[in-house]
């Protein structure tokens, strides 16, 4: 008797257990998880030059930090309550999907399986980056077509071999490849002369041409052979907190199209209705987000304009701006109407 | 009485010393033993002259000191760092008692920690690093003092032993409202915490494994046996993967599991099932006459086992253990892969800046050197152990 009750009761439990996570899961919206926590919580890279590093001083630093920091500064009205958690490829998605962090901004490109399968949703991509080539100038290659019969490095088990293989095989190519696991190892060997060319994403390129021997005498070719729009991720579903990021990347696009910059910010006198709109003069634009009142404002303020982030952290590592620059001067960035 | 006559006179055996004998008698002693001298040596020249000239004439070491900071607590804030400094300065306070108290090892360490504070005071650290260094090495000397005359203290210390884990982590994350999460940690902190609880955690895990192993009772010995198997035949890598991808979507809802609790959990999880077969190696070699005597004499089994069977077991396989601890102090260094930011981590988060890409060998190098200290420390404090211990002596 006693028996069977202790059964029924250790049953009850169990199943209170299992049941208990399945109905605890509530809607609330990321947006208000983060305002009431003080917090943001946002996933970066642990070691790319120029996207997320950690800075000597200890704070994290780089082109997609300084968007988290946007995304605080817009919510919480302050670019320093942002955490950063350092993140792999392996592990960035399930950091999102299980609430360890509240947006992913890691050099993560945009394509159909991840916005379908994955239970992410992208904001605007932030970066327009492409798979490219780097030659030796004295080869005196310029387009692809010349690539035949080359040896070409790549990273093992990446897109950009999968890429490299579709190209060159669409254009009838042979050619050699020569996949490294580390990426060191591929700018060594590629620096010492035991492969002809090396492809990557034109950023990562960029970046490493400077650190070979002699940086000049190596060339990025025109070509670009892929698409990688990288941008935020928030989890699939919160369109609440999904809108507020998107509006966060399209306030510093905005800012940059109508030369708002952190400078004049404070001070920019303007009669233009959307401008007034944008800097919470008049209307009611944060209030529709869910943000205060002069949240893009805040933005401006932290962080400057989308040309002040990129200048800062990517044109040193010797990036030009290429398809990164406003829709006004032929580039891709096209912040949608603040109305 | 006979008289005794030397018919033959012995020499004295060759007394002489010194460099020269010793080359001769070890290097020179042979023709082919003199060529492959040569041959080292001329080997040994250009393997030297090559690193040296790298390490003083082409290496940027500049690096090293820009990111010192990071290298050693990481992102953690610096406006907190006295909590790093409490820390440091209750761990002087016990390990100062316990070096007056107990002689020999304990008094050893003690004078080698303070040596290494005087020389950090004397290098061109900041003000503030060497003015914490000195605190900490006058808590030592003082708390060593007082040690001394306090004989009757000894209960009080190893309670404070026990007390300093949670202390540590108290104050390194906080309590009430203004916590420092555990994505700040970070640095040699983050590999010095994770090893230490990772080598306290296993080793009590590991014991109750090993004779779980080889109890009499199936239920326990089954469930220890496909533990240890099981454990030992997956790679650590696999199983902090497991922990940090795997585990938080099986657990639902808001309750999470911080990162580094788990990879601490998978850490100590791993080791314990090697911990448990050094242990048994070393249970298997108490004869079963021991537990015998030991219950004839009126020992319950839990009493046998702890005074008379362990002592005595643990004693003989002190090497497979320290290399045990050793290598799980080395493992540490994989849960850089899995995004924590330990010493390793940091210094690949180091390569990620600009002003410092291309350095791989001037980081690792100094990321390797450090885990070489205290590795080697370790391993020159087990020998002491064995030492003190007399074991491997009859």
């Amino acid at each position: 008797m006693r028996n069977k009750f202790l059964f029924r009761i250790s049953v009850l439990v169990l199943a209170i257990l299992f049941v208990t996570p399945l109905l605890a899961d509530n809607h609330e919206s990321i947006l208000d998880k983060v305002k009431n926590r003080g917090k943001l919580v946002c996933g970066v890279h642990g070691g790319l030059p120029g996207f997320g590093f950690l800075g000597e001083d200890g704070k994290w630093s780089g082109f997609d930090a300084d968007f988290g920091r946007a995304i605080a500064a817009a919510v919480l009205g302050d670019p320093s309550k942002v955490e950063f958690v350092p993140l792999n490829a392996a592990e960035r998605f399930t950091a999102l999907q299980t609430g360890e962090i509240d947006v992913l901004i890691r050099n993560t490109t945009w394509t159909l399986s991840r916005d379908a399968e994955l239970s992410t949703d992208f904001a605007p991509p932030t970066f327009y980056d492409g798979q490219g080539f780097m030659v030796p100038k004295s080869l005196n290659i310029e387009s692809i077509t010349e690539l035949a019969g080359a040896s070409i490095g790549v990273t093992a088990g990446s897109t950009t071999e999968l890429n490299l293989t579709d190209t060159m095989r669409s254009l009838g190519l042979e050619f050699n490849s020569i996949s490294y696991a580390d990426i060191d190892t591929l700018y060594n060997s590629y620096d010492a002369g035991r492969v002809d060319v090396v492809t990557s994403d034109k950023s990562q390129l960029v970046a490493r041409r400077k650190d070979l021997k002699n940086p000049d005498d190596h060339v990025i070719l025109d070509a670009t052979i892929s698409k990688e729009p990288l941008g935020p991720l928030t989890i699939h579903g919160d369109n609440e907190w999904n809108d507020a990021v998107s509006w966060v990347v399209y306030a510093t696009f905005f800012a940059e199209e109508h030369n708002i910059t952190q400078e004049n910010v404070k001070t920019f006198k303007t009669e233009n209705p959307e401008i007034k709109r944008f800097l919470g003069e008049s209307g009611e634009m944060g209030k529709k987000l869910g943000l205060p009142k002069d949240w893009a404002k805040q933005i401006i303020i932290s962080v400057g304009n989308y040309g002040e982030i990129f200048e800062r952290h990517l044109t040193p590592i010797g990036l030009p701006r290429g398809v990164n620059k406003p829709w006004t001067q032929g580039g891709l960035l096209y912040s949608m109407p603040f109305r | 009485m006979e008289n005794l006559t030397f018919t033959q006179e012995v020499k004295p055996p060759d007394t002489k010393k010194g460099p020269v004998k010793w080359l001769k008698d070890n290097l020179f002693n042979t023709w082919y033993n003199t060529i492959l001298s040569c041959l080292a040596l001329v080997f040994l020249f250009f393997v030297f002259r090559g690193v040296l000239t790298w390490v003083f004439t082409q290496a940027n070491w500049e690096v090293i000191p820009a990111n010192l900071q990071i290298l050693s607590i990481g992102p953690y804030p610096l406006e907190q760092i006295w909590r790093v400094s409490y820390v440091i300065y209750g761990l002087a306070v016990l390990l100062g008692l316990s070096a007056g108290i107990w002689d020999g090892l304990t008094r050893q360490i003690t004078v080698a920690i303070g040596c290494l504070g005087a020389i950090i005071l004397l290098l061109p650290f900041e003000i503030s690093v060497r003015e914490q260094t000195l605190i900490a090495t006058v808590i030592l000397a003082v708390s060593f003092a007082i040690g001394r005359n306090k004989h009757n203290w000894k209960r009080w210390v190893v309670v404070g032993w026990v007390l300093s884990f949670p202390w540590t982590m108290m104050m390194l994350h906080g309590f009430g409202g203004d916590t420092i999460s555990t994505t700040l940690w970070g640095g040699l902190l983050l590999t010095l915490i994770l090893a230490a609880v990772g080598i306290v955690a296993c080793f009590p895990l590991g014991v109750l494994l090993a004779l779980g192993r080889r109890s009499q009772l199936p239920a326990i010995r089954w469930v220890s046996t496909v533990y240890i198997e099981t454990v030992r035949g997956v790679p650590l890598i696999a199983i902090l993967f497991m922990g940090n991808v795997l585990l938080p979507i099986f657990m639902s809802g808001d309750f999470q599991l911080d990162k580094v609790i788990r990879a601490m959990i998978a850490l100590t999880l791993f080791s314990a099932a090697y911990m448990a077969e050094n242990v048994r190696g070393g249970l298997q070699a108490i004869p079963s006459g021991q537990v015998e005597a030991a219950q004839a004499v009126g020992l319950t089994y839990p009493k046998a086992i702890l005074f008379i069977v362990l002592p005595q077991a643990l004693r003989a396989v002190i090497p497979a253990i320290v290399g045990q601890f050793i290598s799980l102090f080395k493992d540490t260094s994989l849960v850089s892969i899995i995004g924590l930011l330990d010493l390793l981590g940091i210094g690949r988060s180091v390569l990620g800046n600009t002003d410092w890409t291309g350095l791989q060998t001037e980081v690792f190098l100094f990321v390797g050197l450090i885990y070489f200290i205290f590795t080697y420390a370790m391993s020159h404090v087990s020998q002491q152990i064995e030492a003190d211990l007399g074991v491997g002596k009859y």
